[in-house]
């Protein structure tokens, strides 16, 4: 039933790397970089959820359903997300009727 | 006795409504990924209602962000990654029907969850005697607006909380796999509740792996007073 069995040697590489972009993650903080401080530091940390999720959770050998489903949960994120902000952000721009 | 000898032999066997082990299996995998969906969007609203306030107080959060020890919180952030290791290193061991190494992996998972909680726990501490638990008591030393900085500290609390208390859960779910894998409940064809557990441990050191930057780093480089 497990026909998919990665190495030891595999997990400790990921590992590893994990650990690293921990500490890169924490250091390039303290580097002035403006607005894209908070880019940077999301894109590591999706970085990381890639590695976690494709390695630790065997996403590398789910079915197209499981993918399906999965990444699903950033669809229905980005929704909730960018309406709200999108809502937030642009209060104040435009008069409000009645007001 | 005989009941729960025959109780066991049916968590191995393949149940009527499924063609397959292999099906059956699947269907456990994809339940539990629609599970963690449903925590993505649990998690999401908290992560949502930070983005807003950080974009209206940016200062003050700011401040209140920096105040959080980052040393503590890398450390913290490597022993929860350390913890998906033993785990990932479990799973396999139970892949393999390794069991001695299945039970071995499971202790060490446990043990460095606890851990976390522990670092946890002191950090936590550090805030009731910094008066930085929203309350009453709550001062938070050089920004006017206080209401602000209570607003940093109740989502920080919330989403700590929320996540040490996934970590709880976890920690639960293992002492049912330890006990189980003791007795040699799962060999190399039915190892799901070990394979289940490890997706759900996994996801919660996702959700610390957005925590950590979001709440000690991104504030840093703005070097405020």
């Amino acid at each position: 039933m497990n026909e998919h069995v990665d190495s030891v040697k595999t997990y400790t590489v990921v590992w590893l790397i994990l650990l690293a972009l921990t500490a890169i993650t924490t250091t390039v903080a303290y580097v002035d970089l403006g607005a894209f401080s908070v880019v940077v530091a999301l894109l590591i940390a999706a970085i990381k959820m890639l590695l976690v999720a494709l390695f630790f959770m065997h996403m590398r050998y789910s079915t197209k359903l499981t993918r399906l489903a999965a990444a699903g949960a950033f669809l229905w994120l980005f929704i909730m997300m960018a309406f709200t902000l999108a809502d937030v952000w642009t209060r104040g721009l435009v008069g409000t009727l009645g007001r | 006795m005989a009941d729960q000898a025959h109780a066991q032999v049916e968590t191995l066997a393949l149940r009527e409504q499924f063609d397959t082990p292999e099906q059956q299996k699947e269907t456990s995998t994809l339940g539990m990924w629609i599970f963690l969906i449903t925590e993505v969007m649990f998690f999401g609203g908290l992560f949502l209602v930070y983005t807003i306030y950080r974009n209206v107080y940016p200062t003050v959060f700011g401040r209140a962000s920096t105040s959080l020890n980052a040393t503590i919180g890398a450390v913290n952030t490597a022993v929860l990654l350390c913890s998906s290791f033993t785990m990932v290193l479990a799973v396999r061991s139970a892949q393999l029907g390794k069991r001695k190494a299945l039970v071995i992996f499971l202790i060490l998972t446990m043990l460095l969850g606890l851990m976390f909680l522990g670092v946890k726990a002191y950090e936590w501490n550090e805030k009731f005697v910094e008066h930085h638990v929203p309350g009453t008591h709550f001062h938070f030393e050089g920004v006017a607006e206080q209401g602000p900085a209570q607003l940093f500290f109740s989502l920080y609390f919330a989403m700590t909380g929320l996540h040490a208390l996934h970590m709880v859960v976890g920690v639960g779910i293992l002492s049912w796999l330890l006990y189980h894998a003791v007795r040699g409940r799962f060999t190399a064809e039915y190892m799901t509740p070990v394979d289940i557990a490890g997706l759900y441990w996994h996801f919660v050191d996702i959700i610390w792996i957005f925590l950590f930057p979001l709440l000690y780093l991104i504030d840093r480089h703005m070097n405020l007073p």
